[in-house]
């Protein structure tokens, strides 16, 4: 897109994205606790309520990259890109079932991620280890993914030069992320998402009630969607045709399976009040789905409003320019960046977590104090942030696409430790290790062999294919080999290891 | 915070009020009541088997069968998950 410096848009865009900034910085003030304390840091001491819970869930689940990149996969793609909707529905029944529990265990022994649950749950570091180092992995690219929906608006807002010119006001606005995340911890996230959700819901909204009434309304659009999708040289289909059930549907359940998993959003349900705050939310956040499932058909009004582009990250950003007056671009364009914000702070504060608790106290430093702590997490989500910037900057954007394509195969094979063992101690904690590294073997060679380009793998058997998503294909393997290890370990009657937890950790007590 | 009326006997004495206690007794709770989680596995059945709605018609307001149905599972899981929530607490 070459286009001119837009100055309108560009000023409301500056405007609303410091008034954001500002809000950052003031929320360490919000609920005040201790922030040398690792819980109070890192999750906001778990003290909020249904609302706030609601939009700091939203902004983290629904990131910028989301708002692009499902747009952009509907336009480019066809009805497959629609997989987004069942697998933001399916996420809320797990949620409901399972997350309540993680709550209530890690409220009790003060957990604070995932791989503490595996370490009190099963007495193993190695296993607590291997959470934590696929959780950091896993998030890593999603972190500069965030950057990368943010530098798709900057650029269309007419901003380019040459060089690393071109990167100033990332390299300004992951400064800004930085500080506030420094000094606020994971109350700054929670304060802008209250600001950038509304934001994201007006422009979605306007954008689905302006441009079918500017494009002959959406039966129109879909009839010339399903027209043009048909006639490209690969051609897309408005009906999902049969040959891609299979992988529809695996895309969906999978990332369903693992949208919990990762660190951002287990911080996200464990900085919540309590466990009626988790089921009440896994009813209401269903409405962010609604808002996805209309973005998803702005893919859709792109096509049939003509919209040509070298890269289909640009689909959305090109369509505003097209529709929407400059203010109005200017404001949409400050609610994808600020959206970028909000994940991306709770992934470097969720991962320093990790690396922190699991990593640096379990095998670094075992005698260190909370204060101390605290002050060695804030640092290091200064370096993630960094170290995402400097991703995005050396020009490894492919690289990060590819990365959190493995990031989702990888998280899923945490979920035989975690989900199963919040309901059971059944598993022996060799073969759950064991198992995780068979998963996570099989998924990454299943998406090396398709050239790292599809998550989705072909399996043959009796002449017939079976096309699905790879973390699925992954999951069952490790599944499998956990089952048969565990039997075998336990019937050689090698020790399966402490638990410190017990089953009435796991549910609320009488009142 | 409405109580819904419920079958079994510890859930039926119980009458603390509140967010935070307002919990009937843990395990007696769950044990009568957890069946009807079950209903949850809705939602994985109608979105997952594609020959339910892999079809353009009918349409409604100019959205083929393929999209308008897969919204109306957004509303319909909302629905059950209130549902078995207040059947479950």
């Amino acid at each position: 897109m070459m286009t001119q410096m837009n100055w309108t848009a560009t000023t409301v865009f500056v405007f609303f994205f410091l008034v954001v900034a500002v809000m950052g910085f003031l929320s360490a003030r919000w609920q005040r606790g201790d922030l040398s304390k690792l819980d109070e840091w890192g999750l906001g001491g778990r003290r909020f309520g249904i609302l706030v819970t609601w939009f700091l869930l939203g902004g983290d689940f629904y990131t910028a990259y989301t708002i692009i990149a499902v747009p952009a996969f509907v336009f480019g793609a066809g009805a497959i890109g629609f997989f987004a909707l069942p697998y933001t529905i399916l996420v809320y029944p797990f949620v409901f079932v399972v997350m309540p529990r993680l709550w209530l265990v890690s409220k009790r022994h003060n957990y604070i991620t995932l791989a503490d649950f595996a370490r009190g749950r099963y007495g193993s570091r190695t296993l607590a280890l291997a959470i934590a180092i696929t959780g950091i992995l896993a998030t890593m690219p999603y972190i500069a993914l965030q950057l990368v929906g943010m530098q798709v608006t900057i650029t269309a807002l007419g901003l380019h030069g040459s060089g690393l010119v071109n990167y100033v006001p990332l390299i300004v606005a992951f400064l800004v992320l930085a500080a506030f995340a420094y000094t606020s911890g994971l109350r700054a996230p929670a304060s802008i998402a209250i600001v950038k959700d509304m934001m994201v819901y007006i422009f979605v909204l306007t954008a689905v009630i302006w441009i079918p009434l500017k494009f002959g309304g959406f039966g129109h659009i879909f009839l010339v969607a399903g027209q043009t999708l048909a006639s490209r040289p690969a051609p897309g289909a408005l009906i999902l045709p049969p040959s891609q059930y299979l992988p529809f549907a695996t895309l969906a359940l999978g990332s369903a399976l693992a949208a919990f998993l990762y660190p951002h959003t287990a911080t996200g349900v464990l900085s919540s009040s309590s466990a009626t705050t988790i089921k009440r939310n896994a009813v209401l956040l269903p409405i962010y789905t609604l808002l996805l499932g209309l973005l998803a058909s702005l893919g859709y009004m792109a096509i049939a409003a003509g919209i040509k582009v070298t890269s289909t990250n640009d689909t959305l950003p090109a369509l505003l320019l097209k529709v929407f007056p400059s203010w109005l671009v200017g404001f949409s364009f400050a609610a994808i960046a600020i959206g970028a914000l909000v994940p991306a702070a709770i992934m470097a504060i969720a991962a320093s977590n990790l690396f922190t608790r699991n990593i640096y106290r379990e095998y670094i430093r075992p005698q260190v104090v909370p204060s101390e702590e605290a002050a060695v997490a804030k640092l290091v989500a200064i370096l993630v942030i960094f170290g995402a910037l400097a991703f995005v900057i050396l020009g490894a954007q492919s690289y990060a696409i590819v990365l959190q394509l493995l990031g989702g195969i990888w998280i899923t094979q945490t979920l035989p430790t975690i989900v199963f063992g919040l309901f059971v101690r059944w598993f022996h904690p060799k073969a759950l290790l064991t198992g995780w590294l068979a998963g996570m073997v099989c998924g990454t060679g299943m998406a090396w062999s398709q050239s790292l380009k599809s998550a989705i793998f072909p399996i043959h058997i009796g002449g017939t294919t079976f096309a699905a998503y790879a973390a699925i294909d992954a999951l069952i393997v490790n599944l499998a080999v956990a089952a048969v290890l565990t039997v075998l370990l336990e019937s050689l009657g090698i020790d399966h290891g402490s638990d410190e937890t017990v089953a009435a950790d796991y549910v609320e007590s009488a009142g | 915070m409405s109580e819904s009326p419920m079958s079994s006997p510890a859930a039926s004495s119980s009458h603390q009020a509140g967010e935070k206690s307002g919990i009937k007794p843990g395990v007696a709770a769950s044990a009568g009541n957890w069946k009807w989680s079950l209903l949850l596995l809705l939602p994985y059945i109608g979105l997952l088997w594609l020959p339910f709605y892999a079809k353009a018609e009918p349409g409604l307001w100019g959205f083929p069968f393929f999209y308008w149905y897969q919204f109306l599972w957004v509303f319909l899981t909302m629905l059950l998950i209130e549902f078995v929530h207040r059947r479950t607490r």
